[in-house]
């Protein structure tokens, strides 16, 4: 059997769960005729109807807040960011209603939203196309965050998030959506607060997630050949953490290195980092150590872009020094 | 007095006829404004008594709107979104003086659990969409509950949604992106909605004249190929039958209204607002033409209530705030241990 493309599987997850429950609909920028920016809602247009698969104005903030509205009364819409980038301008209806009102409505209301899009630093898009919302988002109480980075993840998260009752940050990454991969046969969901266990290992734990995840493997092979057995882990859900499963390897390879695409100031790796302290500090043979992208606006030169975000032999250099070294 | 100013421009409105009003729902109308002005009355007692904290924004002058928009509307059916002066949105859309109250109090019998606030009222049962704090931000809610409407009618084929969503702002939001991305995209697809416009004049401490190009907000909506309508803010009957029109409109597919009602506040923009702009002159005008009173002189003309029958009334409504109080402050505080309740729905 033909593998599935990552975004043509995002593509299914959302179209089954429209077949399956009326209330679900997708509202963005270019999502109807057009079939989506990258194709993720392609023919759903004409499957299911111009108001079921709404073509909506440039304005963001207005028609995130329309998804709250709509999903307060009952609908349960999907948000396309065509860049997630653009839900800059939507920050304070994601932050204040998406995120806030189940809370400050004392349960009267529930928000059932999933914000999706591509985000990450691309290939020479710029700094503006480029950006990590993950770390920006992190701290606004009431969403959930996942990050895909499979085909087979990507559909069944996807699938979980639709059917979630909670708003849910769904991080796609633009570099993945042509990953190619056979998918599980039937309806299956893939857990949004489960990290997932890539591989297996004894030495040291790296945390990962999105785009960095593909980084780490081919960082694994050379240090597979270098004799340290490395234990990977797709964090899956950026928030909350999967606390159990992240403690659970650090209390067997006590080191742990996190690879993130986000700027390391306020990033996910510094939430997880200050976690990982509070909860497993007794279990560390060495400091734990943040491999993230440098502190500034991306570059658009090619050269720069590269050197702006971590690359695999930085992982493998900085994994062989914690244990050869015990850094 | 400025030409063109907000008091002229209310005095350039059309004189209207109020012939078709019956006693039911002068009764209805006088009770609901009646109790909002006591309802606020009792709120600024006790914000300077120390039992409400926060930010507090009265409504006191205004009655008109919420009375004559709200009253006209199906409660339960039609859906309601609010700002932050969203008590007497809220008693209007049958949320009871004694949840609202108990809100104001931080109490866990508020129609928001005590997690609200004054600035954040919401009550699913009577279709409040809540009170939303920030300027603008409740617009495209409004317009999302507007498109769930159209969407059960035209996507689920269910021919009974014909629920219109009734979004309330100021003037100052009418100077917001959102206000006018929602016209756009309320037009657009014809969605039932009213974009009522309560235009006090004041945002805070900026005049309306000093904020915007054209101050004439209802004429925006020929922008987008909407009908606006100019009210008179102070008065109910004229508030209530732009609203019958809107709605008329919305349920029969022909989508959105821009209603801008000329009103006034009362009091300051907060409890803790010292209203030092204000002119006494300005004042005076609007406080000539409290919507109560008004609605008062023509139920007296057309002899629809006596007048013991309106002291009964008032009697009645100013117990059932007394209660509301004693209600409120006889809750319970909410459950220390429930802190982190409802940040997640199952």
């Amino acid at each position: 059997m033909a593998g599935t493309l990552l975004f043509n599987a995002l593509r299914d997850a959302i179209d089954e769960e429209m077949a399956k429950d009326p209330h679900v609909c997708v509202m963005g920028e270019d999502v109807g005729q057009y079939g989506g920016s990258y194709k993720v809602t392609k023919d759903l247009y004409e499957k299911y109807g111009e108001l079921r698969v709404l073509d909506t104005p440039i304005a963001e903030n207005s028609f995130t807040g329309m998804a709250v509205g709509a999903a307060m009364t009952g609908l349960r819409p999907i948000v396309e960011g065509m860049n997630m980038g653009f839900l800059l301008l939507a920050f304070n209806q994601i932050s204040n209603n998406m995120g806030m009102l189940r809370y400050t409505s004392g349960g009267n209301f529930t928000i059932p939203t999933v914000v999706r899009g591509p985000g990450g630093v691309g290939r020479q898009l710029g700094a503006e196309h480029s950006q990590r919302l993950e770390a920006y988002f992190h701290a606004v109480p009431g969403i959930k965050i996942v990050a895909c980075s499979t085909p087979t993840n990507a559909k069944g998260l996807m699938k979980a998030a639709i059917r979630d009752n909670n708003p849910v940050l769904f991080f796609e990454h633009v570099l993945l959506y042509n990953l190619s991969e056979e998918l599980p046969k039937g309806d299956y969901i893939c857990a949004l607060d489960q990290a997932d266990i890539v591989k297996e290992g004894k030495d040291i734990t790296i945390l990962t997630y999105s785009r960095m995840r593909h980084h780490c493997l081919k960082a694994l092979e050379q240090l597979d050949s270098k004799g340290i057995d490395a234990e990977l882990i797709d964090l899956i859900s950026l928030k909350p953490f999967d606390l159990e499963t992240i403690s659970k390897s650090i209390k067997k390879t006590h080191k742990v290195i996190i690879v993130e695409e986000c700027m390391k100031t306020g990033g996910i790796g510094a939430e997880l980092i200050a976690l990982i302290n509070e909860n497993c500090f007794d279990e560390l043979d060495s400091r734990p150590v943040r491999l993230s992208s440098q502190d500034i606006p991306t570059p658009y030169n090619g050269k720069l872009e590269n050197l702006t975000i971590i690359q695999p032999h930085q992982i493998v250099e900085t994994a062989e020094q914690m244990i050869t070294q015990g850094l | 007095m400025n030409k063109g100013s907000h008091a002229e421009r209310l005095n350039h409105l059309p004189e209207r006829e109020s012939s078709d009003l019956d006693r039911e729902t002068a009764l209805k109308l006088f009770k609901d404004m009646t109790l909002g002005r006591r309802f606020e009355d009792k709120c600024a007692e006790m914000y300077y008594r120390g039992k409400m904290f926060g930010f507090v924004h009265l409504y006191n002058g205004q009655e008109a709107v919420s009375s004559g928009v709200i009253g006209a509307m199906k409660l339960k059916h039609d859906w309601f979104c609010s700002t932050y002066r969203d008590h007497v949105h809220a008693l209007s859309a049958g949320v009871p003086a004694k949840e609202v109250m108990s809100e104001l109090f931080g109490k866990e019998t508020g129609c928001s659990k005590g997690r609200g606030g004054s600035m954040h009222l919401f009550s699913k049962e009577h279709h409040l969409l809540g009170g939303y704090a920030f300027i603008g931000e409740g617009i495209p809610v409004a317009l999302g509950s507007a498109f769930t409407s159209r969407y059960k009618k035209d996507a689920l084929k269910d021919e009974t949604s014909d629920s219109v969503t009734a979004a309330f702002f100021g003037d100052g939001t009418c100077n917001n992106g959102q206000f006018f991305e929602c016209l756009n995209m309320a037009q657009l697809w014809k969605l039932p909605i009213i974009f009522v416009v309560e235009n006090n004049k004041w945002a805070i401490g900026m005049a309306h004249d000093r904020a915007t190009s054209d101050p004439e907000i209802w004429k925006k909506a020929n922008a987008f190929g909407m009908k606006g309508e100019e009210v008179d803010g102070m008065n109910v009957l004229a508030v209530r039958e732009a609203t019958q029109r809107a709605i008329q409109r919305a349920r029969s597919g022909e989508g959105p209204t821009l209603l801008e009602c000329l009103t006034y506040r009362f009091r300051g923009h907060s409890l803790a607002d010292p209203d030092e702009l204000r002119s006494e002159e300005e004042k005076d005008f609007w406080a000539k033409r409290d919507p109560i009173k008004g609605l008062e002189k023509v139920i007296k003309e057309k002899k629809l209530i006596s007048n013991e029958e309106l002291k009964s009334i008032e009697k009645e409504i100013d117990k059932e705030v007394n209660e509301a109080v004693d209600f409120a402050l006889n809750a319970n505080d909410p459950d220390p241990t429930e802190l982190t309740k409802y940040i997640w729905a199952d």
